[in-house]
């Protein structure tokens, strides 16, 4: 692998909570993406996890600045985006493409495949003739895996999975250089999430992409990814490569939410160490002082956790860790102990997503063999 | 004997000017009581519309159920409405998926587990108030006492689902079934949940019966396994014996298509091939068999019924719904 | 490249399920459900009629609605009006004129109220619409708080007030104000579902595709916005064609009453509904059956286009 192909420092996104009557007042903010550097390079997947709340999805977006990021830079292959706005993005917006979590309501239910697949070449000027664009069109539409016979139809035509190629076909006809794919099987049954996934893997191949896939299943990023990169509460608290993640993970909330994943092995699943973690997750709107993660973090020390923001530091090569106390905790000289859970009122209007943390104190559990 | 035995189950849905379409179409198993099993399969494999079935939860109107599902020796599908209430939340008690759709977003949390205290077991609203605290107490909700005159929405998703089976388990009935419980909910708190309905089943020896897709949720958690496909229990073993041992080659097809953590990276997935639209009817054969690769002639002109697998069979008894299973090695 | 399309393509028709059939677009789907749907039938066979009845009224009226042909049957000081009799079925009115000829007739007017207003407050507030959902910001919450206002007037009493204003009213006038009262009702329709549009994944998939602002409006948002706008007009006619016949009946609309027009026969009629309601009840009726006819086409509409229904 090469030179990064996109670059991105302290990236911040912060909406504004707006109340009032006839007018609108900003009261406060919710911090969804806090202060993010990562580099994504050519040709790799970068997989980018973390549960609800956690700003992946507001990451990726603002990546391709479909939202626009409250602060920090965004280079891609050498252009800076940040300040890149109008005619000239929208000229950028080729090289970079998005696959979306609903296959459904990404697809204009009024236009058929074949217009909806026209739109992006004619927006870019690539719709040369009705021979070579009807020939392209084709030949993405069978490397995607589906018939010429679909450009006649519509999207409520299609089952799920065979809508999902229609969407990454989409993205393909501008010939991109980058693709977010933004939960790209989550919303695919069981047995189609492995044909995306392969067809994803494909065509990464035939076409030289590279991937931020985004996802909250950890075994679907961990198959698919060369790096990971775990979010939680709007940073990024761990990045290694993908096996190293899972052999050895550094940051208490990776450690927590490794153990939380179920396996389907009942020997593995019987032996398993699993984390618990207490409390509700906080709000965006109104994080934690120092560590976003010291109000549930089981090696939480008196020092430094509440009051310092720990810096994203590479421990190992490759391998980056936001936390004080990362070579301590893993040569073991700091144990894990219970955790008081502080309980979060749920605001009436905050948007955060609903499926927050909660739980009493019980820490760890070994189940035995 | 038997908590819990389903035979031969299905439902039919019809609607006007439409092809009638048998979502559950002859489901058979049992519940043995404290005993947790497992319905796993994709979506429209029927597992949800059992269990709706199972409760008497179905409309009226629009379907047809037939079979039996008999519950220590009484026939639930032959019950009255009022019998059918009686024994909901008494013996039989159900958690949802949604457990924001699944709370009255009107009334405060502590009059929704009071309702079930004082309908089946008589209390008066005071005794039941201070139950309700002690079962959301036991259920892992800080602060239970607070908690009482909340409403659904100032709870967070994980707390909801907590409440949820505070109120499946007021009364503690005999079966529990929980469809996909924790599908909507992150997986730290999957996890939270799970281990909560492990040690309540185990602490009251109810008996579960957990729905969900996931093949990791049933590895963990289930005695036993059955595998759905089309409507059809096409597999059923004991967790150990099942996962080490797939003997249906959907079983085999869905383990070895599901991204695993504990693989390394880099092995190309199989899926399989093909999607649920191309099933046969089971009358004509094998639903499974346009996408089965161990299909042969016989199996899309002979219906395959259920019977036991002695190959399969490792600790306990194995159900195998098929012309020609996977080969296993038969151990020495 | 080629021969791993036509190995694809061979493969799909082999397996039948993306047929070579063109597809059905949505439109076409409700369309078809709308043939078999019998309210809407019912409906469009009201208003056939009576689009049909207006266009032609003039040629197939028995006589001419402004001629007072039998006004040597009126007997003012017995209160006596003409009665049914051979070639006038329904009688004449209370100056002699042929009852059926002015009903006929009628209608003309009655259907040119009633498209021309909706056509106008249909067009202001897709503008409106258009601009305070597509642009938002300022412009959003100036014209939504215009129409807040407008709004939370009764529509009939706002049409009222409107055409009052005018010193000589006439039908023109009757059709500015009852138009005026329909342009902020299209208005909000249209910005709430501009505003569920531009939200929405799919135009967040044509701004990422980098197709152009002007394009993703009329290609993307729009043609989605248009389903609830199209229901709304069906129910706005019937409401415009009621709302015209309370001007007419209050005397805001065409003062010469030669040119028959329902809602202002329905007023003059006022004066002997005692002894001859059957000048009132036949314009009332008419109205009341062509608005049910615009009102069933509009709900089976409704229905036919709500993606909710959709199986």
């Amino acid at each position: 692998m090469s030179a990064p192909l996109v670059e991105i420092n302290d990236i911040k996104v912060h909406f504004p909570i707006k109340r009032g009557v006839v007018l609108d007042r900003t009261i406060g903010y919710v911090y969804a993406v806090d202060g993010v550097d990562l580099s994504i390079n050519k040709g790799e997947t970068y997989g980018l996890v973390g549960e609800s709340g956690c700003g992946k999805s507001t990451l990726g977006r603002a990546m391709l600045k479909l939202t626009e990021p409250t602060g920090g830079r965004i280079v891609f292959d050498g252009v800076d985006l940040s300040s890149m706005k109008g005619e000239k993005l929208r000229t950028m917006r080729r090289r970079m493409q998005m696959v979306f979590q609903d296959p459904l309501s990404s697809l204009d239910p009024r236009q058929s495949v074949e217009s909806l697949l026209i739109e992006g070449m004619r927006a870019h000027g690539l719709d040369k003739g009705k021979e070579s664009t009807g020939k392209r069109l084709r030949e993405l539409l069978s490397a995607v895996g589906l018939p010429s016979t679909a450009l006649r139809k519509y999207p409520h035509e299609f089952s799920g999975g065979q809508r999902q190629r229609i969407g990454i076909a989409r993205a393909l006809t501008v010939e991109p250089d980058l693709i977010v794919a933004d939960e790209p099987v989550s919303a695919l049954d069981v047995s189609v999430q492995a044909q995306v996934i392969n067809l994803l893997e494909d065509l990464q191949k035939e076409f030289g992409l590279t991937y931020l896939v985004i996802a909250h299943d950890l075994a679907v990023v961990r198959h698919i990814s060369d790096s990971i990169g775990v979010m939680y509460l709007g940073g990024l608290v761990e990045e290694a490569l993908s096996d190293e993640l899972y052999e050895e993970p550094l940051h208490p909330y990776t450690r927590a939410l490794l153990s939380a994943v179920p396996v389907p092995d009942p020997v593995v699943e019987d032996r398993r160490e699993r984390i618990l973690l207490a409390g509700d997750l906080p709000s965006p709107a109104n994080p934690p002082s120092g560590c976003r993660f010291h109000t549930r973090c089981p090696w939480r020390q008196s020092e430094r956790c509440d009051t310092e923001r720990p810096e994203l530091r590479e421990i190992n090569p490759g391998h980056r860790v936001a936390c004080h106390w990362a070579e301590d905790i893993r040569d073991g000289k700091i144990r894990a102990h219970e955790v008081k859970p502080e309980l979060v009122e749920m605001e009436w209007d905050t948007p955060v997503d609903d499926a927050s943390l909660a739980g009493p104190a019980s820490i760890t559990e070994t189940l035995g063999p | 004997m038997a908590l819990l035995e389903v035979r031969d189950l299905s439902v039919v849905f019809q609607r006007k000017g439409e092809e009638p379409f048998a979502a559950v179409d002859g489901v058979s198993f049992d519940v043995a009581p404290g005993q947790t099993v497992g319905l796993v399969g994709e979506s429209g494999c029927g597992k949800s519309v059992t269990s709706m079935a199972i409760m008497g939860l179905l409309p009226k109107r629009g379907n047809k159920v037939t079979g039996s599902v008999k519950f220590e020796d009484t026939e639930l599908l032959t019950l009255s409405d009022r019998q059918m209430r009686d024994r909901r939340g008494r013996d039989l008690g159900m958690v949802f998926q949604d457990p924001l759709s699944s709370l009255n977003p009107v009334i405060p949390i502590g009059l929704q587990v009071t309702e079930v205290l004082e309908r089946h077991r008589d209390m008066s609203r005071k005794k039941a108030m201070v139950e309700a605290a002690d079962l959301l107490n036991k259920v892992g909700i800080p602060d239970p006492r607070r908690r009482l005159t909340e409403y659904p929405h100032q709870l967070s998703g994980g707390m909801r689902q907590r409440a949820l089976i505070a109120i499946a388990l007021a009364c503690k009935p005999r079966l529990l079934i929980a469809d996909e419980p924790t599908t909507a909910l992150d997986v730290t708190i999957q996890a939270q949940i799970l281990a909560l309905l492990a040690d309540l089943v185990r602490d009251t020896d109810t008996a579960l019966i957990m729905i969900t897709h996931d093949l990791g949720v049933v590895a963990g958690l289930c005695d036993e396994v059955n595998v759905l496909y089309a409507g059809r229990v096409v597999e059923r073993g004991s967790r150990h014996d099942l996962f080490a041992v797939p003997r249906h080659p959907y079983t085999h097809g869905l383990l070895a298509s599901i991204p695993r953590l504990d693989a390394p990276k880099g092995e190309r997935l199989s899926p399989i091939r093909g999607s649920v639209m191309d099933n046969i009817p089971w009358t004509s054969g094998c639903a499974f068999a346009p996408r089965c690769p161990n299909a042969t002639d016989v199996c899309v002109e002979v219906t395959p019924t259920m019977e036991s697998d002695p190959v399969g069979a490792r600790n306990s008894e194995r159900l195998l719904r098929c012309h020609n299973p996977v080969a296993q090695e038969v151990p020495a | 490249m080629s021969t791993r399309t036509e190995k694809i393509d061979a493969l799909a028709k082999k397996a039948g399920h993306i047929g070579d059939d063109p597809g059905v677009s949505l439109t076409a789907a409700a369309w078809r459900r709308l043939r078999r749907n019998p309210v809407f039938l019912t409906g469009g066979v009201i208003v056939m009629a009576f689009v049909v009845l207006a266009i032609l009224s003039p040629f197939i009226a028995p006589h001419d609605p402004a001629v007072p042909m039998l006004g040597d049957q009126v007997i003012k000081a017995r209160n006596q009006i003409p009665p049914s009799q051979p070639g006038h079925p329904l009688g004449g009115d209370q100056v002699g004129r042929d009852l059926l000829s002015r009903l006929l007739v009628g209608s003309q007017q009655t259907l040119l109220v009633g498209v021309l207003a909706t056509l106008i407050g249909l067009t202001g507030g897709l503008v409106l619409g258009t601009l305070a959902g597509a642009l938002g910001g300022w412009v959003d919450t100036v014209v939504m708080r215009a129409v807040d206002i407008m709004l939370s007037i009764p529509g009939l009493l706002l049409a009222v007030s409107i055409g009052a204003l005018f010193a000589r009213p006439n039908i023109y006038t009757l059709i500015v104000a009852v138009a005026t009262v329909q342009i902020p009702v299209f208005a909000r329709l249209l910005r709430g579902t501009m505003l569920a549009q531009r939200h929405s994944d799919h135009v967040l998939a044509a701004r990422a595709l980098g197709v152009k602002p002007r394009a993703i409006v009329f290609r993307h948002m729009l043609p989605n916005s248009l389903g609830p706008v199209i229901v709304q007009s069906t129910l706005v006619l019937a409401i415009s064609i009621i709302e015209a016949a309370g001007l007419s009946f209050l005397g805001l609309g065409n003062p010469d009453d030669r040119t028959p027009e329902w809602g202002q026969m329905l007023g003059t009629a006022q004066n002997v509904i005692d002894s001859h309601p059957q000048l009132a009840f036949w314009p009332a009726g008419c109205i009341i059956v062509v608005a049910l006819g615009f009102t069933l086409m509009g709900e089976s509409l409704r229905e036919a286009l709500d993606p909710k229904s959709r199986r």
